[in-house]
């Protein structure tokens, strides 16, 4: 593998506070060196990063890569790649695939899979219950031996209480993140979108927000009870943001992420009935939207994950009742992130890479997010200022269901690096 | 229909005077059709000709000193051009006698042009019982026939060219009784 | 002389202006005229082909479209099929596509998915007529009820009208909802409030707890009909106490302090939204509707048969004169 010497970025390591212009040397898979001046090596090749932002590459903790059983929608290898064309360099994949992953083999699947596609590292994340029932714990320990993160039964809540504290206090064995889908499930049944105006105005049932805010207060008061460590997926509530705030005041265990539509965009979104602005957790009213962007930019809101949920074409062809929730996300996050938290001064470039890259490395204890001397060589290039517009022909993904076709956004990834190869570069998909 | 135009495009066929005349000699020829006034239903055609059979009827009441039934039919819903029309016309209001079986019906209406209007009216009453008669009766035939239609009873002739206008005003609708002519432009 | 244009669709009230809800309403008199002729049939619509495409069970509104368009003398063709598309049978899609194959000029759809008409418009260059959409709209319908009212009031602005019942799930409340604000009305709403749609005030309505309070305020009454599944789905006790505190009965309306029209979009469940005696009562005006039902549909059908301006621009070239 040759070296990679990438000259002249705004190198911006939130793990260590640094944000200047500097060069990074890639070698033999590492990060060998950041600063200025360094000798070039025999054979290494230059990559010019002025004006360009380098920074560790980014972390999904969501997205959903549907193998196996949707393969039309998205393969491993398929999503891995989007993963790298959006600048992530890892992300972990949700269990609810057909078969569910919640077991040590299917794992091992998912591992093989990732390791042939040769783009973004792929890390599964097992169920919590086996079949994603609610019932019965699954085999932590087996499913983390075989290479799982963490464990989720994301796509569904844990409706059982029970089942949910035994989950946290297992989990304690091997410190990992018990992720949950908060949605209390009687509250939230046939619903299709936000209960609110737009749903009263176009006659679709609706899901509260307290259907979300129920199930979060549960989840912080139970890891306060077990001490363990609860993670709350894609969060959308202003109500929700104000529990997790004061659970962590007390100093619970608790984290929690959010999708980059559920800072951008309010159920007005739903008027025509566009099934691409149909999800779970829905899209919400203009002051969730802006509580979600102030709990990321201080902290309440740990990280950005996508939940990409690529669905095919012909699934999403339906009347909106009919649909299946879900939106990609891998490659726009980059952008959205600029446009809407970074451009409008709601915080600053480097903790929009922070909340993209160390901290969701850092919670579920995953390598990168950083540029220390010998971490893992896995870099994002992006140009801060480029300005483009989503396009359906432009995706890497096998699926386009996004609302944001169409939209304009600035700031896009040139070059990927995974363990110091390239694995996307701009112009070359 | 009613373009406006500049005024000296427009000129006047007949006036006030010259269609009260015809409008007279228009009624008795209608009482020598039907034979009895009470045998007669005179049928106006939306909007004018209902405007129309309005004076003939009362001109005849004046003769006769019997009352004479009257209806009026809007043939919209029967015309053969809707496909190509644009727009769905408003439609005007149908009345007629509940029965008309038997009875003497003059058509009335403005104009004969092409024809088609009056095939449309045949084509409504049709649907509203058997008459013994139907006969039609306009104030003015300006020719231009698509159709093998006549009528019974003219009241002016006028020659005209495809492009060219005709049009009947009356007192009821349009403040003043005119039949005025406004030449199309020559290709 | 022609009216403005309706569009290519009738989806909603909710997209249409005041002067084409009242083109709508006014149009339909001249149908009223027809169904009262011995023939009941003019040739309007002839050679055009109808497809009733009801995705649920219907019979009154889908008779109620077969004779408008029979007397239309358009050719009628009537498909039930099944809802959802993960059931047996065509998706939506496939559907839409199938029809204009064959070269449809018209569907009326109903559908349980709110929405689904819209998505079927979009992909065919057929009118579409919604004829209920989920808990979206039902825009016949609400016309009707409009029509129904100004023939005995003579008039819609400034009048009072309240609609009464589960207005949660309607579609029916909605279409009014619309339709009547837009042509000037007062409208409140009434019924209980677990199923009364989350901020209902935002849409201008005045929301009445009692019906005692809506009786007081109102000069017309749209009684909505009760479903036995919102019973079983726990939005409300149980029938015999919805009659008890919400029914509308003679003993409630004898101390208004007007004479209130009464409508239901039906078929009526005696006893429980209303009193028989109040349905068959000489305020009533129920059958009224079902007649101008046919009446409003022929006159929606009528419009949207209609060509767009540019056809009128083409056809001028070919066919002298015109009419005359």
């Amino acid at each position: 593998m040759r070296p990679v010497l990438i000259k002249g970025g705004r190198v911006i390591d939130p793990s260590q506070n640094r944000d200047e212009v500097a060069d990074v040397l890639l070698m033999d898979g590492v990060v060998a060196e950041v600063g200025n001046d360094i000798g070039t090596p025999d054979d290494a090749e230059v990559v010019d990063a002025v004006g360009k932002v380098v920074a560790p590459g980014f972390v999904d903790v969501h997205v959903h890569l549907r193998e196996p059983g949707k393969e039309e929608a998205e393969t491993i290898a398929t999503g891995a790649r989007s993963a790298a064309a959006g600048g992530f360099t890892g992300v972990c994949a949700m269990p609810n695939t057909d078969p569910v992953t919640d077991n040590q083999a299917a794992i091992g699947f998912v591992i093989k899979q990732a390791r042939e596609a040769e783009a973004a590292r792929v890390y599964p994340i097992g169920t919590i219950s086996i079949g994603q029932r609610g019932e019965r714990l699954a085999e932590f320990g087996s499913m983390i031996s075989a290479g799982a993160v963490a464990v989720s039964d994301d796509g569904r809540p844990v409706v059982s209480s029970h089942l949910m504290r035994t989950a946290l206090e297992y989990a304690r064995t091997f410190d990992i993140p018990v992720a949950d889908h908060c949605e209390e499930p009687t509250l939230a049944k046939g619903g299709v979108m936000h209960e609110g105006m737009v749903s009263t105005r176009l006659g679709l049932k609706g899901i509260p927000a307290a259907a979300e805010e129920i199930m979060v207060a549960r989840d912080i008061l139970l890891a306060e009870l077990t001490g363990g460590h609860v993670h709350l997926c894609h969060m959308s509530t202003r109500g929700s943001v104000d529990l997790i705030r004061r659970g962590k005041d007390r100093g619970i265990n608790v984290t929690a992420e959010a999708t980059p539509h559920h800072f951008t965009l309010t159920h007005d979104e739903c008027s025509q009935y566009d099934t691409n602005t149909k999800m779970n957790p829905p899209l919400r009213e203009a002051e969730d939207v802006d509580a979600i962007r102030e709990a990321i930019a201080d902290g309440t809101i740990d990280v950005i994950a996508t939940d990409h949920a690529p669905h095919h074409y012909e699934s999403k062809e339906r009347d909106f009742d009919d649909a299946p929730f879900g939106i990609t996300g891998l490659e726009t996050a980059l952008g959205l992130g600029m446009v809407e938290l970074v451009a409008p001064a709601t915080m600053a470039l480097s903790v929009l890479v922070r909340r993209l890259s160390t901290d969701p490395a850092r919670i579920f204890g995953l390598p990168g997010g950083s540029l220390v001397r010998g971490t893992l060589g896995d870099v994002v290039v992006f140009d801060p200022d480029a300005k483009w517009t989503v396009s359906v022909d432009g995706f890497v993904s096998r699926s386009q269901n996004s609302p944001f076709i169409g939209r304009n956004l600035v700031g896009r990834v040139e070059r990927t690096f995974v363990g110091g190869r390239t694995v996307f570069q701009r112009g070359s998909e | 229909m009613r373009r406006s135009m500049a005024a000296a495009d427009r000129t006047t066929l007949f006036d006030a005077r010259a269609i009260a005349r015809a409008l007279e000699r228009m009624a008795e020829e209608i009482l020598d059709m039907a034979g009895r006034a009470d045998a007669l239903v005179l049928v106006g055609i939306q909007r004018r000709g209902v405007d129309l059979a309005g004076r003939l009827a009362r001109l005849i009441e004046a003769g006769a000193g019997k009352l004479v039934e009257r209806g009026a039919i809007d043939i919209t819903l029967y015309r053969d051009d809707l496909r190509t029309v644009g727009p769905m016309p408003i439609i005007g209001e149908t009345n007629l006698p509940p029965d008309l079986t038997g009875k003497v019906v003059i058509i009335v209406d403005d104009v004969l042009y092409t024809g088609r209007t009056v095939r449309a009216a045949l084509a409504e009453l049709a649907d509203f019982g058997r008459p013994a008669r139907i006969g039609l009766c306009v104030l003015i035939d300006r020719g231009g026939r698509e159709l093998p239609i006549q009528a019974d009873i003219v009241g002016e002739t006028v020659s005209s060219q495809p492009g060219d206008h005709v049009d009947v005003l009356v007192e009821e609708r349009d403040g003043r009784d005119a039949v005025e002519f406004v030449k199309g432009a020559t290709e | 002389m022609t009216a403005p244009a309706l569009g290519k669709d009738l989806l909603g009230l909710e997209s249409l202006s005041a002067t084409q809800i009242k083109l709508i309403l006014d149009t339909a008199e001249p149908f009223k005229e027809v169904s009262e002729r011995a023939i009941k049939k003019v040739p309007t619509l002839r050679g055009k082909t109808i497809v009733n495409l009801f995705y649920e069970a219907s019979t009154r509104t889908r008779i109620s479209f077969e004779f408008a368009e029979k007397r239309l003398s358009a050719d009628t063709v009537n498909v039930t099929a099944k809802g959802s598309s993960v059931e047996k049978g065509e998706n939506l899609v496939d559907t839409a596509r199938n029809l204009e194959a064959m070269r449809i000029d018209m569907v009326v759809i109903r559908h349980p998915s709110s929405g689904a008409p819209k998505f079927l418009a979009e992909r065919i260059q057929s009118n579409v007529v919604n004829a209920g959409d989920g808990r979206h709209e039902h825009p016949t319908q609400a016309l009707l009820d409009m029509l129904t009212i100004r023939d005995r009031l003579g008039t819609i602005a400034g009048l009072k009208v309240c609609i009464v019942g589960d207005i949660l799930h309607s579609r029916v409340a909605r279409s009014n909802i619309w339709g009547l604000k837009k042509l000037g009305a007062e409208v409140g709403v009434c019924g209980p409030q677990s199923l009364m749609p989350h901020g209902i005030e935002h849409l201008g309505v005045t929301v009445f707890r009692r019906i005692e309070e809506a009786i007081e305020w109102s000069d017309v009454l749209n009684v909505l009909r009760l479903q036995l599944e919102r019973m079983e789905a726990g939005y409300i006790p149980s029938l015999r106490e919805y009659y008890r505190v919400f029914g509308v009965s003679e003993d409630r309306l004898a101390r208004a302090p007007k004479d209130l029209l009464i409508l239901h979009p039906g078929p009526i469940n005696r006893g429980v939204e209303i009193q028989s005696s109040v349905a068959d009562g000489p305020h009533s005006v129920i059958l009224k509707q079902v007649t101008n039902g046919v009446a409003v549909r022929m006159a929606v059908l009528y419009l949207l048969a209609g060509g767009q301006p540019e056809s009128a621009e083409a056809a001028k070239g070919s066919v002298r004169g015109g009419m005359e």
